[in-house]
């Protein structure tokens, strides 16, 4: 999967996910916690959505905002797991 | 009822607790009574001392005293707002009553929803008086009463919270205050259980009801039959608790089983008395409970609420007190782990990245500096579910601000206060009142014609605790402590010791589940949420989705399924078929 397409992915999960639709502008470098675009749940919903969705496995250790605070850092992070 | 040859004629709702003492002064004084009621001891109080007769009753009221002589009508509420009085007015006619129903009987009254009432639900989980759900009906502040004389309405506080700032009781010695804590609860307590009828208690597992059910026991005479809720989902249930507690001091025990259909199932007659939308589904199965002591034969309960807001139990106090700790290390690498001590009850709170944690319970400096900063993550979170409104209700509310609202409602010592404090007024103030009582206690017990009464509710109480230095309230994490400190030998100790599980219900799925009612889908069709044009039907549609796939769902997910279902039933129940339903 193209990375351009892995962007478009979490971007559409996290505005029908999160805001139901409803327009949202941010950017794929905004950090989510900083702009309060992930609720106090929304963390889990994400990683959920990272296993289902492209089958990998989210460690204890992988839980910081390096890997999951932005939906740049998510796609790289998503990049890494998948190499083979 | 009327005295004084008709000069004086009262409505009343609720109970004078202390009526017998009152009378005692009142016969001393030369009135004469013809009755044993604490109603006729309202009427001969108001002719002896005026306006100024609530401040010696001891109870929960709503009442309307009209003083014929004067052409007055008076009316008044309980300090800290137990039962409610609902008033409207017409061109030519002021009416009154304590349920809004009974006000839309009046075929003059005209029924709309308030769309800033709306907005402080979905703000605050309540209206702030006395503005309500529904345009041109408003709600009589606990702790006011009102005069209406010549078409003019005057509105005035005869009781105000107060926190002396430092606290005028010092802890230099905890033994004696937890002694007076005892004897003010004991003396609480054998007052609410003056009563011509059987006095049954709720006993939850928890403290506040094993306290209250532990004084009925220990220093009255009274036969004991308790009365809780149990949940089919281990997450919720505490029956393990409250069988213990009821063992361990003696009582009759009854329990009404709560699966998530019984919620789903009666939520419609939840909401017809709540009289508005509710973010939790909370209030239901107590529902189901004061059903189940109506059919156990009993009219009155005791119940625990109030000791949280008074003694200073709430996860929200503690939360406040680790952010504000956090707070004033920014820096520290290990502050923030406190914040794992927090809800360990929410499991997937628990499984958070703490810099997540950190970050949702808005622990940095900038933070906390705002009085009110111990509700922001709740405010927050719920503010959240504004996102469902359609364009056209978010047009309505363009420039109402809800907080701003709120924040210049605040007494003006608020900023004064220690922060605790701050945190224990805003629940108590506005909360309890618009929430915890008329949602979850009151009303609901009341819609089986049973009345709780609140020990911890007594205005000496709730006057002690605001004098009480926080620490003594809050020792530590280690909440109630001086509740906790004067009832060690009464209670079990697992339930001394157990960690704080606030009462909660199944949420959201109750009313996703197969099977559910039909009334849900109905009122959460696009047909009906654009016909009453308040909610985004294709917003509302994705988050039903994410309810039958399966998928996680938040606190905010719940809230907005819960909010948004209620807001429709109410919408529903009292502006479009309101006829029906009252036929």
């Amino acid at each position: 999967m193209r990375i351009d397409d892995v962007k478009n992915d979490l971007r559409k999960f996290i505005v029908d996910n999160f805001y139901f639709g409803e327009e949202l502008d941010f950017s794929d470098s905004d950090s989510f916690l900083e702009k309060g675009i992930i609720d106090s749940t929304g963390t889990l919903e994400l990683i959920a959505h990272l296993e289902n969705t492209y089958h990998i496995k989210v460690n204890d250790q992988d839980l910081t905002p390096e890997n999951l605070d932005s939906v740049d850092r998510l796609a790289a992070f998503i990049e890494k797991k998948t190499e083979p | 009822m009327s005295a004084f040859d008709g000069d004086l004629w009262i409505s009343f709702n609720g109970e004078i607790f202390n009526h017998l003492e009152i009378r005692a002064n009142l016969e001393r004084k030369g009135h004469q009574f013809t009755t044993r009621s604490d109603t006729e001891v309202i009427l001969h109080s108001y002719a002896e001392k005026g306006e100024d007769c609530v401040k010696d009753f001891n109870g929960q009221w709503a009442f309307a005293i009209w003083d014929r002589r004067r052409r007055r009508l008076f009316l008044s509420r309980d300090r800290l707002g137990v039962r409610p009085l609902f008033y409207t007015r017409t061109k030519d006619v002021f009416i009154f009553a304590s349920e809004i129903k009974a006000i839309f009987a009046h075929r003059k009254v005209p029924r709309a929803i308030d769309h800033e009432g709306l907005d402080q639900i979905f703000s605050f989980w309540c209206c702030l008086p006395p503005k309500t759900f529904f345009k041109g009906i408003s709600e009589l502040p606990g702790g006011h009463s009102m005069r209406v004389e010549d078409g003019r309405i005057t509105l005035y506080p005869y009781w105000r919270l107060d926190y002396p700032n430092g606290a005028s009781l010092t802890d230099e010695n905890p033994d004696l205050l937890a002694e007076e804590l005892k004897a003010l609860l004991v003396d609480a307590t054998r007052l609410r259980l003056r009563a011509d009828v059987p006095v049954g208690a709720y006993l939850s597992g928890g403290l506040d009801s094993t306290v209250t059910t532990a004084l009925i026991r220990h220093y009255t005479n009274a036969p004991l039959r308790t009365f809780s809720v149990s949940f089919e989902d281990p997450g919720f249930d505490e029956s393990p608790f409250q069988h213990e507690a009821s063992t361990f001091l003696g009582t009759d025990h009854q329990e009404v089983h709560c699966r998530a259909e019984d919620i789903a199932k009666v939520f419609p007659d939840v909401i017809w008395h709540t009289e508005k939308p509710i973010l939790r589904t909370a209030p239901a199965p107590l529902y189901l409970l004061s059903r189940l002591v109506r059919e156990s034969g009993f009219k009155v309960v005791m119940t625990g609420e109030g000791a949280d807001e008074v003694f200073g139990g709430y996860d929200i106090f503690k939360e406040a007190k680790i952010r504000h700790f956090m707070g004033r290390s920014p820096g520290s690498r290990w502050r923030h782990l406190l914040l794992k001590r927090l809800y360990p009850y929410l499991t997937n709170l628990q499984k958070q990245p703490e810099a997540y944690l950190a970050s949702f319970f808005k622990a940095r400096p900038q933070d906390l500096t705002d009085p009110c900063y111990s509700h922001f993550p709740r405010w927050d979170m719920t503010a959240m579910i504004k996102m469902f409104y359609s364009p056209e209700w978010k047009e309505r509310l363009a420039g109402f601000d809800a907080r701003g609202l709120l924040r210049g409602s605040l007494p003006r010592e608020f900023h004064n206060w220690d922060d605790f404090c701050r945190g224990q007024y805003l629940e108590t103030a506005i909360l309890l009142p618009g929430y915890i009582l008329s949602s979850q206690g009151d009303r609901m017990a009341m819609a089986h014609s049973v009345e709780g009464r609140f020990p911890f509710l007594d205005h000496r109480l709730a006057e002690f605790g605001a004098k009480l230095p926080p620490r003594l309230k809050m020792k530590g994490l280690n909440e109630k402590y001086l509740l906790k400190k004067c009832m060690t030998d009464l209670i079990p100790k697992s339930v001394l010791t157990r960690p704080k599980q606030p009462y909660r219900a199944p949420e959201g799925q109750c009313f996703t589940a197969p099977g559910a009612p039909d009334y849900i889908s109905e009122l959460l069709s696009s047909k009906r949420l654009r016909e009453e044009g308040i909610f985004q039907p294709s917003a509302v549609e994705k988050l039903l989705d994410k309810f039958r796939h399966g998928m996680a769902v938040g606190i905010k997910d719940n809230m907005a399924l819960v909010g948004i279902l209620s807001t429709q039933i109410s919408a529903d129940q009292f502006i479009q078929n309101f006829d029906s339903h009252t036929a």
